[in-house]
């Protein structure tokens, strides 16, 4: 067994192998850029070595640079987690050339399926089930009926150059396939310039399903099941999970089986994954292979108890695996959230800033469900613009997917997070969502559920209730502690007013206190809006989460102070609320809504970033949908266009600048 | 009921309908509450003891004596908040438009003198019209008379004062008085002179809202110490604000119930950025210093290059001064000097200790500071830590640098307890600026500079020169600092220092 190795990666894949390596005694080399000298992986390794600037392509994916690490440090191996070098077969043969050993596969397989031609051929070629289609091109309306005939209907007509739905036609009948490739073709000949159309099969309500892998260097090879991973946004993960609840036992054999069929072709040896892609009809059809360890591994471990990453380094140190397939049993269910830096009401943005509060929730088993959060950042850690935003992964194991949206649920409402903009409240919209929790996935689940981009839900009915509730406890709190200062003109009685009134957002809630003390921990009999309610609890002033029962529902609500009142968050929906005694909440009601400034002529810009480009000039007249900015923020550029026709007034940033969010760009006429 | 009784009865109702039902809506109507409702708001539930209903203004002039309204245009007297005494006033813009009389005048110096008597704050909610003109010198007599008591009341009872409609004229120079002036967005304004003599005088044409708004005044004048977007939420702060103030100069500093140890915070080890010239929030490190993270920002508008405040260590009120390297990376310029100088004077008065988280670049240099006065308004603040015999705490978390790091409550002003981080940088300027002086003759050449910076930045951009002279007491780690604070909060609070007798200072004004 190697005595050292090097993590050639940063953020919560850095620490998750560490950890494993620690467990394994094996001591650790991490690897840092200039941007993350305070990163939790530095601190974590037993040594750090510097690499470069911050920028990725100096830094994490120069290879030069890691070897030359691993030689000082004398690692003798190297982990590469995913992304940056994870499936780079030059950087495997600079190792092996310097006998420093790829926890990974061999080059050969990282080349065969790191090819999405080669990997489909070879894949075809160890009769593992590909998307049914025509290799070749259609010559005319007549051969797409044919062609249509034989790969079965439906179909997709497919522009060769297509792109963004252009196109593209979905024929379910030969007069469809006919209309069809006329249409595409005149679309793509006008669109392109190329009118070359293809057909393949299409996928009805396709999902994501993958197949995790492990095999070793003797010819070994076993599967774990799968993961689904069909909850995406734009081809970006955002929750997966093992098992899936849409495959059966046969077909999950059938996939393991195909899976490792095509692992022994390209002789793997290491942990991987086979991406399907299934439809309807529990049809699956092989999309790639990747060659390196997934993000979404720990759903797969969660459910097997195995450690991929300690069977990864076994592996690679010339172990034989010690399973058999038969030992592979999944056991529960596991769902992973992938807690990223953006704003879902922002349409996902991404976040830049310091995380002035980070408190995930509890880790452990309890209560019969398991809750583990892989991450890489720290109270007081700087999320950069410089790498991927994603800062956590939240998985919750329970014996069943009820039990484990649920615990994930619960999971969410306790995660702090303060400093950034994050997805939570999206997280946890979805798992509130019915088709979710029903299971009936599909890649175009957030497409279809969420058209319109997502925005903060406001409290239902149950929400109010129990919103109003804690805002009344965490008042009640607050005034009895200062009930009892010192210099009062009399000693507190001990008397509560029994009644007050809630303002949650704008609506006004009556509560009353039926009975009980209010003291910590707290055990009160209150009315909320005329609803009886007991509420227990044992929340002290300060504390970021209020935890315990409103009535007969176990609840984590988030507390944040704000002026004169508390926000609250719970499962998703959030209200400012504040408590008056009722004379004072009559009194509220007299006071002015204040208006928001009017933005309507100005260009904000819609995150922290860059400014590249400023497209307009002072006086010019722009038409609806014209390119008036360009600002980047964490590598991606983005496009801002006026929303109507306007003349430009004034121009209040210039490229280079580096902008705040709601920084004003320019101002319109 | 007896008929004298029935008759008592009667005139309250006469006397609390103010200016009358027409009147009252008017107000609403401009968002704004009548001069009872924000008493009933401030003051605990059913606590508030009114004196004076029944005074009315005794002029006869102009037709006055027809027009004669219960309480003058003024509603007075005291009550609780949380239990604890507060006198208040709050003028009543439906009677003659809140403006002073002589009577008016009285009913505020008799609540301004019992407060005093008793040692206890006084509040006044300001709305209204400036002096009544039919009344001529008594008005103006009767505004020099509160002014009077404004003035022996500094220092010995907290005396703030709430700007929630007009304040203009005389009006303005009893609240210019008081320890803290705040003001409702939109509905509020205060000036001497009002837009309509401005433009006479000097034909500049402004609205109220320009020449005296919330926004003006607590932006840029820094008249104003906060402003609030209506009047339930400024009166809810004001209780917020008593909670954390001693009743007088002589009273024990307000103490609530706190739960657990001050842990230690590892996130603040990573507080300081690798990069000395990159910024950093130092109100992150006030709000893990403080108890729930519960911190009343002073002048959070004005001067951002200093943030002061309150907040409670152990569930006691303590005064935070802290440079802010997030703006002009925290040099103190002459409105930061004043700023702070103000605050660590009102810290002083009311036996608040002073925590101070110095990262100071220097004061700030050009002809525009140096033509204001930057020399005298420096001096203030370097005054008012000097005088300051309160329990006076210092963390060093970055630079300190030059004069800067001895107005920075060091310890050479009698700083109690001065600690640094290792981060700190003690020393009489950056590196390149000292080498530049102290290896003048090697300036062109680029090699031998670099020897002397780096040479420079290791001995001397540390804590460790002054710990080795015990200008710090002790070099602590940044995740400690909430822990150490306290406890020398604690260690600090039997505390016994006292000038030497004089009548007062002359604090360079």
């Amino acid at each position: 067994m190697f005595r050292k190795i090097l993590i050639a990666n940063r953020g919560e894949i850095a620490c998750r192998v560490i950890k494993t390596a620690r467990k394994m005694g094996i001591s650790t080399v991490a690897v840092y850029s200039e941007a993350d000298g305070d990163a939790v992986h530095v601190e974590m390794a037993d040594e750090a070595v510097l690499i470069g600037p911050a920028a990725a392509s100096q830094s994490y994916l120069s290879a030069d640079r890691i070897i030359a690490a691993c030689k000082e440090t004398g690692a003798e191996a190297v982990h590469p987690g995913y992304g940056f070098l994870s499936e780079n077969a030059a950087f495997c043969e600079g190792l092996e050339a310097e006998g420093i050993v790829f926890i990974g596969p061999k080059p050969k397989a990282i080349r065969a399926m790191g090819d999405k031609i080669t990997s489909k051929k070879i894949a075809a070629e160890a009769n593992v089930s590909t998307v049914p289609g025509f290799m070749g091109l259609i010559d005319d309306a007549d051969h797409a009926v044919k062609i249509a005939g034989e790969i079965g209907f439906p179909v997709m007509i497919k522009a060769s150059a297509g792109g963004g739905g252009k196109g593209m036609r979905v024929a379910w009948n030969e007069a469809q396939a006919r209309e069809g490739f006329d249409r595409s073709k005149s679309e793509a000949a006008s669109s392109f310039g190329d009118d070359r159309i293809f057909i393949e099969k299409f996928i009805e309500e396709p999902r994501h399903i993958e197949i995790q892998i492990l095999a070793d260097a003797h010819g070994n090879g076993v599967h774990l099941g799968e993961r689904e991973c069909s909850i995406q946004r734009r081809n970006q993960k955002i929750v997966e999970e093992a098992p899936s609840p849409f495959i059966d036992e046969a077909t999950r054999a059938a996939m393991g089986e195909q899976a490792l069929a095509l692992a022994r072709a390209v002789d793997y040896q290491s942990a991987g994954t086979v991406e399907f892609i299934v439809d309807r009809n529990r049809n699956f059809f092989f999309l790639e292979m990747n060659t390196r360890l997934q993000v979404e591994h720990p759903v797969s471990e969660l459910v097997t108890g195995i450690d991929l990453v300690e069977q990864m380094i076994r592996v690679a140190a010339g172990e034989k695996l010690a399973l058999r397939q038969g030992d592979i049993r999944l056991e529960g269910w596991a769902i992973e959230s992938r807690i990223y830096a953006e704003d879902p009401v922002r349409n996902f943005l991404p976040s830049i800033g310091r995380l002035t509060r980070y408190r995930p929730p509890e880790k452990g088993r309890r209560n019969g469900f398991v809750v583990r959060n892989d991450t890489g950042v720290a109270e007081g850690s700087e999320i950069s613009m410089f790498y991927d935003p994603m800062i956590a992964k939240l998985c919750t194991w329970a014996p069943d997917r009820a039990g484990a949206v649920e615990a994930m649920a619960e999971a969410l409402d306790c995660f702090v997070i303060d400093g950034i903009e994050h997805n939570i409240p999206f997280l946890t919209a979805l798992m509130r969502h019915e088709r979710w929790q029903e299971g009936r996935l599909s890649t175009g689940f957030i497409a279809e559920e969420f058209p319109d981009g997502f925005s903060l839900p406001a409290p239902d009915a149950q929400g109010r209730q129990v919103l109003s509730a804690v805002a009344l406890a965490v008042e009640l709190l607050r005034k009895d502690r200062l009930d009892r200062l010192p210099g009062r003109l009399a000693p507190h009685g001990g008397d509560i007013k029994r009644d007050w009134v809630v303002r949650l957002n704008d609506e006004y809630v009556p509560a009353t206190i039926v009975e009980g003390m209010v003291s910590i921990p707290t055990e009160l009999d209150v009315t909320i809006d005329g609803d009886p309610l007991t509420l227990v609890s044992e929340w002290r002033p300060g504390d970021a989460v209020w935890k315990g029962k409103v009535g007969s529902r176990q609840v984590a609500v988030q507390v944040r102070p704000i002026l004169n009142g508390v926000k609250l968050s719970w499962r998703g929906m959030s209200a400012q609320a504040r408590v008056y005694l009722p004379r004072i909440a009559e009194l509220d009601r007299l006071m002015p809504v204040r208006r928001a400034p009017d933005t309507s002529k100005l260009l904000l810009c819609p995150m922290p970033g860059l400014v590249v480009s400023i497209a307009v000039e002072e006086g010019q007249e722009v038409k609806a949908g014209e390119t008036l900015a360009v600002v980047e923020a964490m590598k991606m550029e983005n496009v801002l266009r006026a929303d109507r026709d306007c003349t430009v007034a004034k121009l209040n940033a210039k490229p280079g600048d580096s902008l705040a969010v709601d920084a004003v760009i320019m101002e319109f006429v | 009921m007896k008929e004298v009784l029935k008759e008592l009865e009667r005139r309250r109702e006469a006397a609390r309908a103010g200016g009358g039902r027409k009147r009252i809506d008017h107000q609403h109507a401009k968002g704004k509450l009548t001069a009872r409702e924000r008493i009933e708001v401030f003051l605990d539930e059913g606590s508030f003891e009114e004196f004076d209903m029944f005074v009315e203004h005794r002029s006869i002039d102009f037709g006055m004596d027809d027009t004669k309204i219960y309480g003058d245009g003024v509603v007075t007297g005291w009550g609780t908040v949380n239990g604890r005494t507060v006198f208040v006033f709050a003028k009543d813009f439906t009677v003659f438009g809140g403006s002073l009389s002589e009577a008016h005048a009285e009913k505020v110096m008799k609540v301004q003198e019992m407060a005093l008597k008793n040692r206890a704050p006084i509040i006044g909610f300001y709305d209204a019209g400036g002096a009544r003109i039919q009344e001529g010198v008594a008005a103006l007599g009767g505004y020099a008379e509160i002014f009077q008591r404004n003035v022996l009341a500094s220092g010995v009872i907290p005396q703030i004062s709430v700007i929630m409609g007009p304040c203009a004229g005389g009006d303005v120079y009893s609240p210019a008085m008081t320890d803290f002036i705040f003001m409702v967005r939109d509905t509020s304004y205060m000036f001497v002179t009002g837009p309509d003599v401005v433009k006479t005088v000097t034909n500049e044409t402004v609205t109220a809202e320009q020449l005296g708004g919330a926004s003006v005044h607590t932006v840029k004048s820094s008249i104003a110490d906060s402003a609030y977007d209506n009047d339930i939420e400024a009166l809810l702060q004001m209780r917020r604000l008593i909670d954390f103030l001693p009743s007088s100069n002589t009273s024990e500093l307000p103490e609530i119930d706190f739960h657990g140890e001050p842990q230690d915070d590892p996130a603040l080890d990573r507080l300081i950025p690798a990069n000395a010239n990159k910024p950093y929030d130092i109100k992150g490190l006030i709000l893990k210093t403080v108890d729930e993270r519960d911190f009343f920002e002073i002048q959070e508008a004005f001067a951002r290059n200093i943030v002061t405040g309150f907040g409670r260590v152990e569930g006691r009120t303590v005064g935070i001064v802290a440079n802010q390297p997030m703006v002009l990376a925290g040099v103190l310029d002459s409105d930061a000097s004043r700023k702070a100088a103000r605050f660590v004077r009102f810290c002083d008065c009311f036996s608040i200790p002073v925590v101070t988280f110095v990262d100071v670049p220097g004061f700030l240099p050009g002809t525009a500071q140096e033509y204001g006065g930057l020399i005298k308004h420096g001096a203030k603040l370097l005054f008012a830590y000097a005088e300051a015999t309160v329990p006076k705490i210092t963390i060093i978390t970055r630079k300190a640098f030059g004069g800067a790091y001895d107005v920075m409550a060091s310890k050479h002003l009698r700083g109690d307890i001065n600690y640094a981080w290792p981060t700190a940088q003690i020393a009489v300027m950056g590196a390149k600026g000292a080498v530049e002086i102290i290896f003048r003759k090697d300036i062109d050449d680029p090699e031998k500079i670099a020897a002397h910076t780096k040479m420079y930045e290791d001995r001397f951009l540390s804590p460790f020169v002054a710990a080795e002279r015990g200008y710090v007491d002790e070099v602590i780690m940044p995740h400690s600092t909430r822990r150490r604070v306290a406890r020398a909060l604690r260690m600090l609070r039997n505390k016994d220092l006292s000038n030497p007798w004089k009548k007062h200072d002359n604090i360079p004004l």
